[in-house]
Order: C-alpha cells, then sequence, then structure tokens
C-alpha cells in the first residue's frame, strides 16, 4: 500500500511534514509561531487541499465550499453539548453531515457546468447562511452562534467525569485541544499531514488521473466510455468532506460556530488560496491558506511604530515619508497588498506560487546540466 | 465477386432522418457495415456524413429510423455506453487530452475498457499500472508517437494528435472503429504512414466505417464504398463500382477530379 508512491513523492510527503511539525519553530522570525495562527494555517490549508481535489483536478469552480465549513462547525460543536467534549466523535459527525450535504448539493449543482454549476453552488451556500442566520436558529442559535453552555447535557461525558466549575476543553483522551496551547496545533497538523497523503494518493491514482482527463475534455471522456457524472460526485463529496473536516477542527480548537462561517466571502477566501498558491499542485494550496491567514492576521498587525523601527537607520527626512507611504499597505491596509499581490500572481504567474518556485527551480537546473529539454516536468504540474 | 461469402451486419442504420430547423440533414439513410470490412462513406462537403457519424455514437438522436450495433438498438443510449459496447471514433477535430501528456492520453481509454465507465480506483496509483502502460507504450510505437511520451498532447501537430487519438482509439480494441477523415491536414509522408497502420488493423479483423475526402486513401482501403449526396445515399457499392457509376461522378467525384 505504501509502495505506490514514487521516491520524490515520498521526499515531498517527508519535506511537507517536516516543515509543518517544525512549524512553532521554523516560523518564529516571520512572528507566526503561536498556536493559534499555526492552528488556522492547518484548518485552512486542510480546507484548501480539498477545494483543489475538485477545483484542481476536475476544473469545476465551486463557490460555495464555506456552506459545508459551516455545516461541520455546527455538527461538531452540538457533538461537544450533546456527548461528549472528545474532538474524534465530533470529527466523525462532521464527517457524516458535510459528506451528506455536498451529496445532496452536488446532486443538484452538478447537473450544470462551468459558471452555472459556480453561480449553483454559490446559491446553496447562500441558502444555507441565510437559513442559518434565520429559520434555523433553534439549530443555529442564529446571529449569535453556537456555544458551550454549562447547562449541556454531555451525556457521555456525564457518565465518566464530574463537571467542574468553569466551560470544559475539548480533548482527545484527556490531551487539550482548545485552549491554545501547543496540543491543538498538533492535532491540528495531524489532520494538515492526513488529509495532504490521501490528496497526495488521490492525485496519483487512476481516479486523480480520470479527474484531470475530465478538465481537459469531457467530451472526449464521455465518447471513450467514462460515465463522467459519478466521477465529479466523487470528487466533490470528497472536497466537501475536507471542508466539513476543517470546519470541525476549527470547532475543536475554538469550540463555536456562526453563520458567518457560511458566507460567501469565506468561499470566496479558499478559491483565492487554491488560485494564490497554485491550482491543480499538491502543495499550493496550503501555501496560498498560509500566505492568505499570514496577511489577515499578523501583517494586520504591522503600524507605524513598527514601520518606525524598521525605517530607524535612516535620517528622518527619508524615513518620514517612506513609513507613511508604506503604512498605506500594512496594518488596516493588509488587504490591498494582499490584493495586489494576488493580481500580480494571476497575471504573471497564472499557475500559482507554486509555478513561480518551479520555473526558479528549472533555471538552477539549466545551469547545473545544459538544456535539457524539461519535458516531463511540464506533464506532471502536480510536483 | 467477394459478397458471396456469409458474413455478419455488425452497424445497421436503417431509415434514420434527421432535420436541424429547416435543414435536413439525412434524409432516410439505410446503411449496413459488415463484420471485418472497411466501409467508407464519401460525398461532397454538407453531404451529411458527419452528422451520421454522430447518429452512430449517440451524439445526435435521429428523429426516427433506427441505428442497430451487434443487435443492440442505440436509441435510448448514452455516449459512454455506446463506447463500452465497443464504438470507438476518431474525430474530425482531435479530441485528446490536451493537458496530459501522450502516455496518459493512451492509458485513459485503456482504463475505461479495462474498468468499465466508473470505477473509484483512488488506492492503486497509475505508476503500478504496468500491464496498461506497456499495452499504451505499443500503441504509441504502432501511430510513431513512442519517443514523445512524455510530452504534453496538446505540443503535438495536427496530424500528430489525429495519430494519437487513433491510438486512443486502437488501445479499445472496438468491435467498431469510426474514422472521420483520418488523413485530414496530414502530409503525405504522415498520410501513407496511416494508411499502412490502417491496414495492419483491417489484418486484426476491426470493422471501420471511415468518412475520407482523400480518394487515394479511400480507394487503397475501403471494401465498400457508400456516396452520400444532400443526406441520401445515392449510390452503394465496390470501390469499382462506384468508381464508374455517373451520378456518383455527377455528385462528388466530378468535381474531385476536376
Amino acid at each position: 500500500m505504501f509502495g505506490n508512491l514514487s521516491r520524490q513523492d515520498w521526499v515531498m510527503f517527508l519535506g511537507f511534514s517536516a516543515v509543518v511539525l517544525l512549524a512553532p519553530i521554523l516560523f518564529q522570525p516571520i512572528g507566526a509561531a503561536y498556536p493559534a495562527i499555526l492552528e488556522k494555517f492547518c484548518i485552512f490549508g486542510l480546507f484548501a487541499i480539498g477545494f483543489n481535489i475538485l477545483f484542481g483536478l476536475t476544473g469545476y469552480l465551486s463557490f460555495g465550499h464555506a456552506a459545508f465549513l459551516g455545516i461541520g462547525s455546527y455538527a461538531a460543536v452540538w457533538s461537544f453539548k450533546l456527548f461528549t467534549m472528545n474532538v474524534i466523535p465530533a470529527i466523525a459527525l462532521s464527517i457524516i453531515f458535510a459528506g451528506i450535504f455536498a451529496l445532496i448539493i452536488g446532486f443538484i449543482s452538478l447537473r450544470r457546468s462551468g459558471i452555472y454549476f459556480s453561480i449553483l453552488t454559490l446559491a446553496f451556500a447562500q441558502m444555507s447562511y441565510n437559513m442559518a442566520y434565520s429559520v434555523l436558529t433553534p439549530l443555529t442559535n442564529g446571529e449569535t452562534g453556537l456555544q458551550l453552555t454549562l447547562k449541556d447535557p454531555r451525556i457521555v461525558d456525564a457518565m465518566f467525569i464530574t463537571p467542574g466549575t468553569g466551560l470544559p476543553r475539548t480533548t482527545l483522551f484527556g490531551l487539550e485541544i482548545s485552549g491554545g496551547g501547543l496540543g491543538g496545533f498538533y492535532f491540528t497538523a495531524a489532520a494538515l499531514i492526513i488529509g495532504f497523503y490521501i490528496s497526495m494518493r488521490i492525485f496519483r491514482s487512476p481516479f486523480g488521473l480520470m479527474l484531470k482527463a475530465i478538465k481537459s475534455n469531457q467530451n472526449r471522456m464521455r465518447y471513450t466510455g467514462f460515465n463522467t457524472r459519478p466521477y465529479l460526485m466523487a470528487a466533490f463529496v470528497i472536497s466537501g468532506i475536507y471542508a466539513g473536516l476543517a470546519g470541525s477542527l476549527m470547532a475543536a480548537v475554538d469550540p463555536l460556530a456562526g453563520p458567518e462561517r457560511m458566507q460567501w466571502t469565506a468561499s470566496g477566501e479558499v478559491v483565492l488560496m487554491t488560485i494564490l498558491g497554485g491550482v491543480g499542485t499538491l502543495i499550493g494550496p496550503v501555501i496560498g491558506a498560509a500566505i492568505i491567514k499570514y496577511f489577515e492576521n499578523i501583517f494586520s498587525g504591522f503600524n507605524e511604530t513598527a514601520l518606525n523601527s524598521v525605517f530607524n537607520f535612516l535620517p528622518d527626512t527619508l524615513r518620514e515619508p517612506i513609513v507613511k507611504l508604506l503604512s498605506l499597505f500594512v496594518g488596516e491596509g493588509w488587504s490591498l497588498t494582499l490584493g495586489l499581490v494576488f493580481m500580480a500572481i494571476v497575471i504573471f504567474l497564472p499557475g500559482g506560487i507554486m509555478e513561480g518556485v518551479r520555473l526558479i527551480a528549472s533555471l538552477f537546473k539549466k545551469g547545473g546540466n545544459g538544456n535539457k529539454p524539461a519535458v516531463s516536468g511540464h506533464a506532471q504540474p502536480a510536483e | 465477386m467477394t459478397s458471396t461469402t456469409k458474413s455478419n451486419i455488425v452497424l445497421d442504420v436503417s431509415g434514420v432522418n434527421k432535420s436541424f430547423g429547416g435543414l435536413r440533414a439525412l434524409t432516410n439513410v439505410n446503411l449496413q457495415v459488415e463484420e471485418g470490412k472497411v466501409h467508407a462513406i464519401i460525398g461532397p462537403n454538407g453531404a451529411g456524413k458527419s452528422t451520421l457519424l454522430n447518429v452512430c455514437i449517440g451524439r445526435i438522436r435521429p428523429d426516427n429510423g433506427h441505428v442497430v450495433f451487434n443487435g443492440e438498438t442505440l436509441d435510448r443510449h448514452q455516449p459512454h455506453e455506446i463506447n463500452q459496447l465497443g464504438v470507438s471514433r476518431v474525430f474530425q477535430t482531435p479530441e485528446i487530452f490536451a493537458d496530459l501528456n501522450l502516455l496518459e492520453n493512451v492509458m485513459i481509454p485503456a482504463f475505461a475498457k479495462r474498468d468499465g465507465a466508473f470505477t473509484f480506483n483512488a488506492i492503486r496509483a497509475v505508476s503500478a499500472e504496468k500491464e496498461l502502460r506497456e499495452e499504451a507504450e505499443e500503441i504509441l510505437h504502432d501511430v510513431g508517437l513512442y519517443e514523445r511520451r512524455n510530452h504534453l498532447a496538446g505540443s503535438l501537430s495536427r496530424g500528430d494528435k489525429r495519430r494519437l487519438e487513433l491510438g486512443m482509439c486502437l488501445i479499445q480494441k472496438p468491435k467498431l472503429l469510426l474514422l472521420d477523415e483520418p488523413t485530414a491536414g496530414m502530409a503525405r509522408h504522415d498520410t501513407n504512414m496511416t494508411i499502412e497502420l490502417l491496414k495492419r488493423i483491417k489484418a486484426r479483423g476491426m470493422t471501420k466505417v471511415i468518412i475520407e475526402h482523400d480518394m487515394h486513401v479511400v480507394f487503397s482501403l475501403a471494401d465498400k464504398i457508400s456516396v452520400l449526396a444532400q443526406g441520401t445515399v445515392i449510390a452503394e457499392g465496390l470501390p469499382e463500382e462506384v468508381r464508374g457509376n455517373p451520378r456518383v461522378k455527377e455528385a462528388y467525384l466530378g468535381e474531385a477530379h476536376g
């Protein structure tokens, strides 16, 4: 079972795992080494990996994947409220619910392709969002969001543990997940690594090849004897389950769920992450997710004082205008910078950051062993 | 006369009509293709040749009439079901997987042949499918593209794309192969190579329907020729019979030979 991946893939997988697990040390210099942000990297990385299985492999652009994220969160919080603070049942419940919803939404949306498919998924997500806000209030607690309370039954926990005074924390058989410790980070990191491994296996499998072929030429697939609908359904449900899993992890590290998690901006964000990192590549979506979350959380914290200290070495007359100019792009202006970066990438590197990495790598290779045509490298964009 | 030998009808098109709006594309078309034979369909542009092939593969539903393949009526079949019954087609504009390499292009139809219309095979790796890969490499040798097996299919010339598509059909070992101008856009050398290739497949007993403008190709391959003009079959017979038919000369050959 493990022998089916090439050596190159194993190197990539081990390298990826090492970077993820060592993140609390590696990300120290850029100020992103505390658990709360690292958990976000992992959770949204997982969300983007799953989204990429649909969008990257089949080319079907869903604008409603946040719906599954929200459903996963609600299901997980309900599991914490009703049964136990253990995260395993919560994750299982999220996967089941996200899977069922993906089946229903996919069944209807996949009757169309292209922009019509995108609009159908967007409509479903907005419907879920509005329903979570209004009619489903008994299930979702509306605008306030679903939270833990001391009155929750927690049937399973009540049988074994005498409740403490405060709200309980989510656990993995005793290991604390919520509460901002490294336990939560390593739990989400493990989920990300497993999710990455499964995605890699799908990319290299005949199933993955068929999805790429559907993206390339769906007509040819039909006249070649393939029923493309079940392939698309399978990809849609798998990516929905990834989103549900990401949603349940969000609830696991911070046990609450609100409707804004399902809003179209959240669906759009995962599209940006995937495109920024590299559509159809294995690692790209994770990088894209990390960059966007980094901008949102760290870059937005930069203010003029921070800039002043960076440019301390300059004389005052030069420093002030530079700081004034740059302060437009940091702090609250982070979205402006992100927007410019995104535009630059889409225009100059349509393959995302991973295309940039490949270009640089091929430059080095050319320097090393003359001008060998890079044919096989192009044929396997996933590397 | 070879027609005295007993033969099976593989493809039976009977009384097919098809109109697009007010335009009658096919009028009461009948066509019987015998097993193991190469049946050429010729005719001037707009005669309905491609429409006829589209009806055969389920791309277009006839207004009335039937297409029967190996005893099975194809009226209600989806394109992929028709392929799974054993019908493959080379299109007039090559339909290939431009973003994938040549080897993958040829392996994909082999998966369809082996695993059927849908199999959720996400456990094995494509690289572990040694048998299918060897089969695909053999086919790429046959169509003369083996050296470029790792190139992207989209980078090929039009003639090479056509040969790739032919390879994609051949690997499925179809019972019936439909070829829509397989040599259009090819240089003379490549055309001859394709003719040789098609002759070799003929020796393997694959039934073929071929639409072709190049009379050199038609007369070097065809066992039987149907002439289509304005949506109806105006003549049918052995190559030498068709060549001598005055109506055909008027409708088609006259034009071609000036």
